[in-house]
This record gives C-alpha cells, structure tokens and sequence, in this order.
C-alpha cells in the first residue's frame, strides 16, 4: 500500500534531497507516493503546511522555529526530522560594491573579518559624502541569510539596522534587483549567486561557509502533531531522504543528479550551473575567477542530514540577538525541540552518534554554547537585545 | 454600512482584473473603502498612506515574504496578524488559501466583520480563476483554427485537394494517430518549414 503525500518545496539546490527522493524512485521504495508542489514565497510553504494543505515542506530552518514560538505569525509547533542542507549560501557584491571593498582591503580578501571592516569604511564613506545607505537583499526575516548578513558585517562594526539597509526579495528577483541597482548586494542560495556571476553583474565575495563553517539551512518540516499522527510515514520519507542525499553526495552520481534537479518543473536552471554549488566548484567573478570549497553545500556528509537541536539553539540566539524575540529559557527549550534528531535516529534504527557533531566555527564571537545564551550575545557589541 | 465603519481595505494585486472584480464585489457588499496596489515598488508607502485594516493578497505573489518582512520591521505599518484571525475556523482558511488568496488583518478587528469580507474574496477568486480557464481554453481554440487554417492551405497547395479534402485528411490522421487536429496541423506546418 502506498501513502500519498504532498510536498512543497521553492525551487532552490538545497531542496535536493527532496527531489532527489522523489525523482530517482527512494520515496515510492519506501511505499510512499509524493506529489512535490513548487511554491513562490516562504510564506506560502509555511502557511500551506500549517493549514495541512501539504504533509511536509522544503522550509527555511528559521521558519520552523519561528512557527513553533508563534513570532510573526500564528503558532504551529513544526517537527524538523531531517536536515535538508548545511551552508549553501553566498553573499553576491554589485562590481561598483565589490570595487570599493577591494580599495579598501586590508589583508586576505576571504577573510570575512577583513571584508567586514572593508564594509565598514566604505559605509563610514559613503555617509560622510552623504551618499544612501547600501541595501543588502535576503529571502525572510527569519532567514539564515537575514542571520549570516547580519553576523557578518556586525562583526566589523557594522549596524545592519541603523548603517545599512536590509530588504527582503524572493530569490528569483535577486538577479534583476541587483542588476537595476535596487540592492548593492544580496544573501541568497543557489543557482541566484551563480547566475549574478554568469550575467557579468555580481561578484561572489563570500560563500556563507567563510562564515560559518557548519550552519543548518533548510529542513524537511512536519507539523508536530501530524509526525505524533504518522510516525511510521515519517520514519519512511527520512529513510527516502537520506538515501538521495548519499546518492547525491557520491561524486559519480553528480551530473545526474545535477540533471534531475534542472528539470524545468524543479529548480528549472541550467544542470551546470547547479552542479558548480554540489561540487563546491563556483565561478565568483565575470572574469572567470573559479574558487572551490568542500564545504559550500553539504547534503548528506559529515551527519548533514541529522538535526542538530544546538543548531536550532543558535538560529534562535540570532533571533534573540536581532530584537525578533525575548531570550527565555522555555523559547531554547521550544526551538530546540523542533530539530528532531531522536526521529531521525529511529527512522534508520541507530543509536544516536557518540562523536557531537563539529562546531559552528564561526570566525568571530566565542564558541557557542546553547546553555549560555546570554553569556555568548553579551560577547557581541553590535545587537538589538535587552538583557 | 456608513462609511466610517466600513473597514479600509487594500488589495495587493498584478492582476487588474482580478483586482477589478474583487473590488466591485466588495463595493457591492457594502465595503466603500476599498484600495486596489498593483505597484510592488512603492508597495509599503502605498500602505502606510492608506493605513489599512486588512490586506488581501494574491497567494501566488512572490511579494507575501516582502510584506511579511515589512510587518515585520516596519512600525510604520500597524502590526497585521496574517490570516489566521481564528485559528478554530479551519475550513475558511482552508478554502482562502486553496482559491488563492491570503488576507492580513489588523489585530483586534471583529471577526464578524472579516468572515464576510473573506467569503466574498474566496468566491470571487474562484470565479475568476473559472473565467482565466475559460480564456485560455478560447485562445487555444483560436490558436488551433489558425494552425488548422494554414496546414489547410499546405495540404491544398502540395496534394491538390479541395478545401474540405484537406480537412477530412486532417481529421482521419488526427483519429487514427490519437491526437489533436491542431497537433497534426502544426506538425504539417513544421514539416513544410523544415523542407522548404
């Protein structure tokens, strides 16, 4: 007997997994039969999932904490049973913004510290000539992207509330907003900063990993009480999952899965320019600069596809640290629980590893611990908390 | 209903006919103050200036993460509570979100005055998307008579049939070969190109 099923995604490299699954057959292995339906806008994933329109979604992880503490909109308590990505972003310069940071570099110009302080004289620059604030395009308040622009430029004393300006855009306008000077950069997934690159309009100047070396991204969510309801389907779609991401993390299988996820009713780009993001390999300049890392999109290695629940604690300290919440010991508690890392283990009928999983390696603040919120944003100068 | 406690409303819409009709369906049901923005680029201006109680939106608009984002960072926009006035109500918003549309309503408006206001939109938006399928069914059967015309033509022109021969050839291919009329007539019309 088959389930039916239906599922959101946004057409972006990180819902790999996802399609994957469904495409190369794993999910209908697994007795499931999934109907992937494409979606616009986070706010339509969230919101169709709530209402029980889809069973799960391909959600930014942000979102899914944010639904079970009910900020910014109404309460849902999701479960995140599976880990769709780990990094995958990249912060995409305009020339013109690119040209002012490399004038003003001092030192390696992938350090994000030395980035960060170029930024911060160039915004001290611009204001002194009375110039506009430089805007800086992400996907959702409640977004990695929001989080990993913010630690950035914060970092070399930036204020992203008061010394820029941070606008929401769908991916899909990136491209376009970037090109007719609406921001002077933007925090996207891929294929966007790919396709910046591609058109001569942007330089890529970090990927997020630079960063963070290990960051949650998207997950695979359910509302809590339908994974209560449905706990055999759960364990199904995981197994699904974590088997297309170990069929696209072997290199041989790249090209094909590159091909499957092109597929104009999927992601509907180029099958080349998405394989640059599985292979780590990235065009970051127009002039044909190639730059390669092993951590730009991790999909099923290093445990990817393991919720970890301290990933979760440090995506709320970010909401914590940016005035969207008040820190409370029950919102950890909330936002930790939504990672479920115990249904994962179940659904492959394995104990829980004994290594934890690597750090965050952020390149700035003190290591984090999710036991001492406070302690760790009392580290950072630039924040819109109270304690 | 006297305009002042006619709820302003505004409609966030590419679609102007859409828009059109949502807006006459609520003028007739009383609801006066009724704002249609079609323009993504000044859309929080818009806003503010009006200073709405409800919002709706088509769902399909990538712009719902910038408003969200707005009500978010925004104090120039009182705080709006997307749809989900009452949780308990599931159906409603069940049907709002399957017909299309998704409404921001202003905290500490009455519910009984957003429920009609909600199932006008879900009927009108479903009547559109009824006429937006009947529009494309009628241009896709203009398209195919054009297709049939000029494969007619060529079938008249290269086999020197009469007019109705052409289209009985047509008709006789198209059954036996399970497909459209209009599909063999533009792969009539391909393969003259290519041979031309």
């Amino acid at each position: 007997m088959t389930t039916p099923l239906r599922i959101g995604f946004i057409p972006l490299v990180d819902s790999a997994a996802l399609i994957v699954a469904v495409d190369k057959g794993f999910a209908a292995a697994e007795g499931l039969d999934v109907e992937l339906v494409r979606e616009v806008s986070w706010s339509n994933v969230r919101d169709k999932l709530n209402i029980g329109l889809f069973d799960a979604a391909h959600l930014l992880a942000p979102v899914a904490i944010a639904s079970s503490l009910g900020l910014g909109h109404v309460k849902v308590p999701i479960a995140a049973p599976f880990n769709l990505g780990i990094n995958g972003n990249a912060i995409t310069v305009s020339p013109a913004l690119h040209a002012a940071l490399m004038e003003e570099i001092d030192g390696d110009r992938f350090d994000p510290m030395v980035t960060a302080k170029a930024l911060a004289k160039v915004v001290a620059f611009r204001r002194k000539a009375g110039a506009e604030p430089l805007t800086f395009g992400m996907t959702f308040p409640f977004s990695t992207h929001n989080y990993q622009l913010r630690f950035w430029m914060a970092a070399g004393g930036v204020d992203p509330d008061e010394d820029v300006r941070l606008v929401v855009l769908p991916p899909p306008y990136m491209v376009d907003s970037l090109k007719s000077g609406h921001v002077d950069a933007f925090c996207v997934g891929a294929p966007w900063n790919s396709i910046a690159v591609d058109l001569g309009i942007g330089h890529i100047l970090h990927f997020v990993s630079d960063i963070l070396v290990r960051a949650a991204e998207k997950v695979l969510a359910v509302r809590q009480v339908w994974a209560e309801k449905n706990p055999d389907t759960v364990a199904a779609l995981v197994r699904a999952a974590v088997k297309a991401a170990a069929f696209i993390e072997e290199p041989d299988n790249r090209t094909e899965a590159a091909r499957i996820l092109a597929q104009p009713e999927r992601i509907g780009v180029d099958a080349e320019v998405i394989q640059r993001t599985l292979t780590g390999r990235l065009k970051i300049s127009p002039d044909g600069t190639f730059r390669e890392s092993s951590r730009y999109l991790l999909v099923g290695r290093e445990e990817a596809g393991r919720p970890d629940p301290v990933q979760a604690a440090w995506l709320y300290a970010q909401m914590v640290r940016w005035g969207q919440t008040a820190l409370s010991p029950e919102g950890v508690k909330t936002a930790m629980a939504v990672f479920r890392s115990d249904l994962y283990d179940a659904a492959l009928g394995r104990r829980p590893p004994e290594q934890p999983p690597a750090p965050f390696g952020a390149f700035a603040g003190p290591a984090f611990d999710p036991d001492d919120i406070r302690g760790h944003l009392e580290a950072f100068e630039v924040g819109r908390w109270k304690a | 209903m006297n305009a002042d406690q006619s709820p302003k409303i505004v409609i966030v819409d590419e679609s102007p006919i859409r828009a059109a009709i949502l807006q006459e369906g609520l003028r007739e049901a009383g609801f006066t103050q009724v704002v249609h923005i079609s323009e993504m680029q000044s859309l929080l201006a818009r806003i503010y200036a009006v200073d709405p109680e409800i919002i709706l939106i088509d769902l399909e608009n990538p712009s719902r993460d910038v408003l969200e984002a707005m009500f978010q960072v925004s104090r120039a926009v009182k705080r709006p509570i997307a749809m989900f006035v009452d949780q308990s109500d599931s159906a409603s918003i069940q049907a709002s979100v399957e017909a299309g549309v998704s409404a921001y309503i202003v905290d500490g408006l009455k519910k009984e005055r957003i429920k009609p206001i909600l199932d006008l939109c879900v009927s009108r938006f479903n009547a559109f998307a009824k006429l937006q399928e009947e529009l494309d069914r009628t241009k896709s059967q203009l398209e195919d008579r054009k297709v049939i015309e000029r494969a007619k033509g060529i079938l008249m022109k290269v086999k020197g049939l009469t007019e109705d021969e052409a289209y009985v050839l047509l008709r006789s291919t198209a059954m036996r070969e399970k497909k459209k009329i209009g599909e063999i007539a533009q792969s009539i019309i391909t393969a003259s190109e290519m041979l031309k």
